[in-house]
């Protein structure tokens, strides 16, 4: 992404940084980086502190800022009563599979539209764009019928992590994005390594993959999120509850638990997401905008 | 936030049409047979995947629509299932709903985040943290996030955080997802801040392809900070503004995962019952998997009209 490369913007430097444009850019970035903070870092806090309430500080006028008496047994008690352990192990093992079943058959994709260019190749790459503009909610019928009962094997998926795993993979974004990455990689290295005898998976895994590493672990980050939110589709493949995912699992126990423990065990939930975030958010906002065409 | 694209590559210009362009002209049949098998059995995988589980599951959710199983026999029914989805009056509740829903989105959801892009992109300082600050929500699993709109932000009583705010402003407190005329404006409250951030980098990285030399013309020409975005930035982001206005409504169709856990489905006086929650509904508690299908193609077919109306728009200011 361009930083602050300088270029003027809709306001010209010179005029934020003189007089009263001077003062109003500094008046304008306090209140917004203040109140940002307020709408976006706020509720996370409430829902931290708020966790270790008592429910009769909770259903105190006025609510409290800051917990009187905290009670930490909430988050104690949203992990064993939930079973979070069991339930962010089953989360973390169908986030590390999308992350390996994507990148092998998704960038084994990529690599052979982007340069082995097989006949048909375009047809098939359209017919996979094409599904980015079918809602999910259109499909989640005959695909859940699908999963119940592949076709031809007629095997039953559910419970099985294989039915989080592989309707990932049909991912035309990754596809899509993974193939530009290669677009880029210049024709004359590939056409070295053919001269020196080099076959195709050998060009893609010494020469392909090791140029491509920011744009895989983009991926890889896409890959985990998308598993860690997920809430409809694992909620229907994954019916047991020693199989399901961390959001289901709470929102399975909601109903019956009170509403601190829930949140307690909200804020676990999210807690891996927000740090993958806050390692990553340079690789996360690149990907993001990597493929955004030019207004 | 999966689709952030445009699916248009640029190709570089001279680029060569052929694989290994740089290889002598030579090439076998037996050569080009086996390259193209290569080429196949690496995507095989990847296309399996997209035969089972997209482009069949496409084929057939049409096919399951026009027809009936029961006690394990199917049969052709035609019309039936649209007939029977189309006559249960939630169907029309649900659509009006939706499309309450997308339209309330479309202005909060669609509007604000290019405002707050324009305002971050003119920041010099804090950029980063007020960037990470939006984009945080939507890292939550959205089901963490909305009990915390549940349970906290929208609690009717005064210990509410909402409430506790209008009281404080000495405003008339609400209650929230008990209310039916507040059901629709608080799940679309929820659902802005959890996934703004998506559409506020998006817009940030488009505000910075554009030229400034246009502001610097447009501010000698007397444009004030008003006429330049409406002249400047506007036309210049136009692309990316239809193309996020699309997925914005694609995504805001399939409103689901809101009413399901901020107003335990239907709502108050089924103010919250969406078309999605519909689908759930009835593919999935009154076994009418076939129902389901139909509002499935239904659905379909009122989101591919709004495709193709992108298409003629976005094609014409070409």
């Amino acid at each position: 992404m361009a930083q602050d490369s300088g270029t003027r913007t809709l306001i010209s430097q010179s005029q934020l940084s003189r007089g009263r444009g001077r003062v109003i850019y500094w008046t304008l970035l306090v209140v917004v980086v203040a109140g940002f903070t307020l709408v976006f870092l706020g509720p996370l806090y409430w829902m931290v502190t708020g966790a270790l309430k008592s429910g009769q500080e909770i259903a105190q006028t006025p609510p409290s800022l800051f917990p009187k008496d905290p009670q930490p047994q909430n988050y104690i008690d949203a992990w064993n009563n939930l079973a979070l352990a069991k339930l962010l192990f089953n989360t973390f093992y169908y986030a590390i599979g999308a992350v390996l079943f994507q990148l092998v058959f998704d960038t084994a994709a990529a690599y052979s539209l982007s340069k082995l260019r097989p006949i048909f190749g375009n047809v098939i790459l359209a017919l996979m764009l094409g599904t980015l503009m079918i809602p999910a909610m259109v499909l989640i019928v005959p695909q859940y019928v699908t999963v119940i009962d592949l076709p031809i094997l007629h095997i039953n998926l559910l419970d099985s992590p294989f039915a989080i795993w592989l309707p990932l993979v049909a991912n035309a974004f990754n596809i899509f994005l993974l193939k530009r990455f290669f677009d880029s990689i210049p024709e004359e290295l590939m056409a070295a390594a053919l001269m020196d005898g080099a076959t195709s998976l050998r060009t893609l895994w010494s020469i392909i993959l090791p140029l491509s590493r920011p744009i895989l672990g983009v991926v890889s980050i896409f890959a985990v999120t998308a598993v860690w939110k997920d809430f409809l589709w694992p909620k229907l493949v994954m019916p047991s509850p020693e199989t399901r995912t961390v959001s289901v699992g709470i929102y399975a126990f909601a109903g019956g638990t009170p509403m601190n423990v829930v949140i307690a065990a909200s804020v676990i939930a999210a807690i891996p997401t927000v740090i993958i975030f806050l390692i990553f958010q340079r690789n996360i906002m690149s990907g993001l905008t990597t493929g955004s065409i030019k207004g | 936030m999966a689709i952030t694209t445009v699916p248009e590559t640029p190709r570089k210009p001279g680029r060569p049409p052929s694989p290994y362009s740089a290889r002598p002209q030579r090439t076998s049949l037996g050569r080009k047979v086996r390259d193209n098998l290569t080429g196949h059995a690496f995507l095989i995988g990847a296309v399996l995947c997209f035969v089972v589980f997209s482009w069949y599951p496409m084929v057939r959710g049409i096919i399951m629509s026009f027809q009936r199983t029961r006690r394990g026999e199917t049969t052709w029914v035609g019309w039936d299932n649209y007939s029977r989805i189309i006559a249960d009056p939630s169907f029309w509740t649900a659509w009006q709903n939706t499309f309450y829903f997308t339209v309330l989105a479309l202005a909060l959801g669609y509007v604000v985040p290019f405002f707050v892009a324009i305002l971050l992109n003119e920041f010099r300082h804090a950029k980063g943290y007020l960037r990470i600050l939006v984009y945080l929500p939507v890292m939550l699993p959205p089901a963490s996030a909305l009990f915390l709109f549940k349970f906290y932000a929208y609690d009717p009583s005064e210990a509410g955080l909402f409430n506790a705010i209008l009281k404080a402003l000495h405003l008339p407190t609400s209650q929230w997802m008990q209310s039916p005329e507040m059901t629709m404006p608080a799940m679309v409250l929820a659902s802005t801040w959890m996934n703004m951030g998506g559409a506020v980098l998006i817009y940030l990285a488009s505000l910075q392809n554009i030229p400034g030399e246009l502001y610097e013309a447009a501010e000698l020409d007397g444009a004030g900070i008003w006429r330049r975005i409406v002249h400047v930035t506007i036309p210049q982001t136009r692309l990316i503004l239809a193309l996020l206005a699309m997925l914005q409504i694609v995504a805001t169709m399939q409103l689901f995962i809101e009413p399901l856990i901020l107003a335990n489905g239907a709502g108050a006086e089924d103010s919250a019952t969406s078309v999605a929650y519909l689908i759930y509904q009835h593919g999935f508690f009154q076994n009418d998997l076939n129902g389901a299908a139909a509002l499935g193609v239904i659905m379909l077919v009122v989101l591919a009209g709004f495709s193709a109306v992108y298409v003629r728009l976005t094609a014409k200011q070409d």
